[in-house]
C-alpha cells in the first residue's frame, strides 16, 4: 500500500506546483521579483497570443521574463519596464490594451451596447404601464357590459 | 419615428453581416502582431560574428548606406522551416542580387557553422544572438523571420515564418519590388 500511496501523493502534488517561472530566473529579492511577477501578469507572450508571459513557457516569454528582471534590477519602475517592452512589441503585448482613439471603439462598445439596452428595455416597461392605464368606461358602456353577462348567464343567446 | 425604426433589424444585420463577412475572410490572420517598426529606423545593436565562422559580424552600421534596400534574415539551425527558406534565400542572392544579412538565432555557433557549411552561406555578415536580446530589439517572436530595410536604415517591412511556397514568394517579391531592392520584371 506504501508504495503506491507515495507515487499517487507524487502524481497529484507536481503538477500543482509546476509553472513556467523557472527557479533559475528568479530574483534574490523578493520584493524585486514580486514585482516582476506582477508586471509579468500584464505582459502578453507573442507566440502563444492569449497567454502572459509568466504562464507561458515558450522561449521568447521566457526571454522577457529575465529582460523584466534585468531592467528590475537596474532600477527601472513598473511602468518603465512596461514602456520598454512596449516599444519594442506594441501595443499588443499588453494585455489590458491603452485608452487612446484607435482603441475608443474596444473600450466604448461595452458602455455604449449597456445604455442601448437599457433605453430600450426601459421603453418597453414604460410603454407597458401606459397600456394598463386605459380609460375607464362610461355609465352607458357599465350598462351594456352588465346586461351582456346577465344575458349569458341566463343563457338567452341574443 | 415608428418608420425609422422599422429599418433598424435591417440596419442590425447589416452590421453584423459585415463583421462576419470580415471574419471570415480567408485572408485576414488573426494571430497576425502588427510591427512597431515599421517605417522606423532599425534598433541599435552590435553582434559578434559565429564562431567558428569567416563571415563578419553584424552591428546595425552595416544595414545601411548600401545602394539598395537589403534583407535581415533571423534563422537558427534548430528551426526547421529556416531550411526550406534557405533555398528561396539564396535563390534571391544568386538570381535577383539582393543582398542578405542575418541573424542567427539562440544557436550554438557549432551548429550554425556545420549548417551552413551543408547548404551553402548566401549570408554577407551574420550576428551570434546567443542569449536573443537582440531578437527582443526587433520584436520578433520567434524563427524565422525577415526583415526589409531601407538604405537609410527605415525597416520598410517585416514578414514573419519562413517565405516558401508560391504564395509567400509572390508575396516578399512584392514587398521587395516595391521597397526598391528587385527590379520589376515582365515574365
Amino acid at each position: 500500500m506504501h508504495r503506491l500511496l507515495v507515487p499517487l501523493v507524487f502524481m497529484i502534488l507536481l503538477p500543482l506546483s509546476a509553472q513556467a517561472v523557472e527557479p533559475d530566473e528568479m530574483l534574490a529579492d523578493p520584493v524585486l521579483e514580486e514585482r516582476a511577477r506582477v508586471i509579468s501578469k500584464d505582459l502578453r507572450c507573442v507566440v502563444c497570443q492569449n497567454q502572459d508571459i509568466d504562464s507561458s513557457n515558450a522561449g521568447v516569454a521566457r526571454d522577457l521574463r529575465l529582460l523584466v528582471r534585468e531592467r528590475l534590477l537596474e532600477g527601472d519602475s513598473n511602468n518603465q519596464v512596461m514602456a520598454y517592452i512596449q516599444a519594442r512589441y506594441g501595443d499588443y503585448v499588453l494585455l489590458k490594451p491603452p485608452f487612446k482613439p484607435s482603441t475608443y471603439a474596444l473600450w466604448g462598445t461595452p458602455i455604449a451596447l449597456t445604455l442601448i439596452a437599457l433605453l430600450f428595455g426601459l421603453n418597453i416597461v414604460m410603454r407597458g404601464r401606459r397600456k394598463s392605464a386605459l380609460p375607464e368606461l362610461t355609465e352607458a358602456e357599465e350598462r351594456q357590459v352588465a346586461k351582456f353577462i346577465d344575458n349569458e348567464k341566463s343563457g338567452d343567446p341574443s | 419615428m415608428k418608420r425609422i425604426l422599422a429599418f433598424a433589424p435591417l440596419v442590425i444585420a447589416v452590421i453584423f453581416g459585415g463583421f462576419f463577412l470580415w471574419g471570415l475572410n480567408p485572408n485576414r490572420d488573426p494571430s497576425e502582431i502588427p510591427s512597431v517598426l515599421i517605417e522606423q529606423p532599425a534598433p541599435e545593436f552590435e553582434l559578434a560574428a559565429v564562431e567558428g565562422l569567416e563571415t563578419p559580424g553584424l552591428s546595425r552600421a552595416d544595414l545601411t548606406g548600401h545602394d539598395r534596400p537589403i534583407v535581415l534574415n533571423v534563422f537558427a539551425s534548430w528551426c526547421v522551416p529556416c531550411r526550406a527558406e534557405h533555398t528561396v534565400l539564396t535563390n534571391l542572392v544568386e538570381r535577383d542580387g539582393i543582398r542578405l544579412f542575418g541573424i542567427n538565432y539562440k544557436d550554438k555557433p557549432k551548429d550554425a557553422v556545420r549548417w551552413l557549411a551543408n547548404l551553402g552561406n548566401p549570408y554577407e555578415r551574420i550576428g551570434s544572438d546567443l542569449n536573443g536580446r537582440i531578437g527582443i530589439e526587433w520584436g520578433i517572436s520567434g524563427v524565422p523571420e525577415s526583415f526589409i530595410i531601407g538604405t537609410d536604415g527605415t525597416v520598410l517591412f517585416r514578414y514573419v515564418g519562413p517565405v516558401v511556397g508560391d504564395e509567400a514568394i509572390a508575396k516578399f517579391r512584392e514587398a521587395l519590388t516595391q521597397a526598391g531592392a528587385l527590379e520589376e520584371r515582365n515574365s
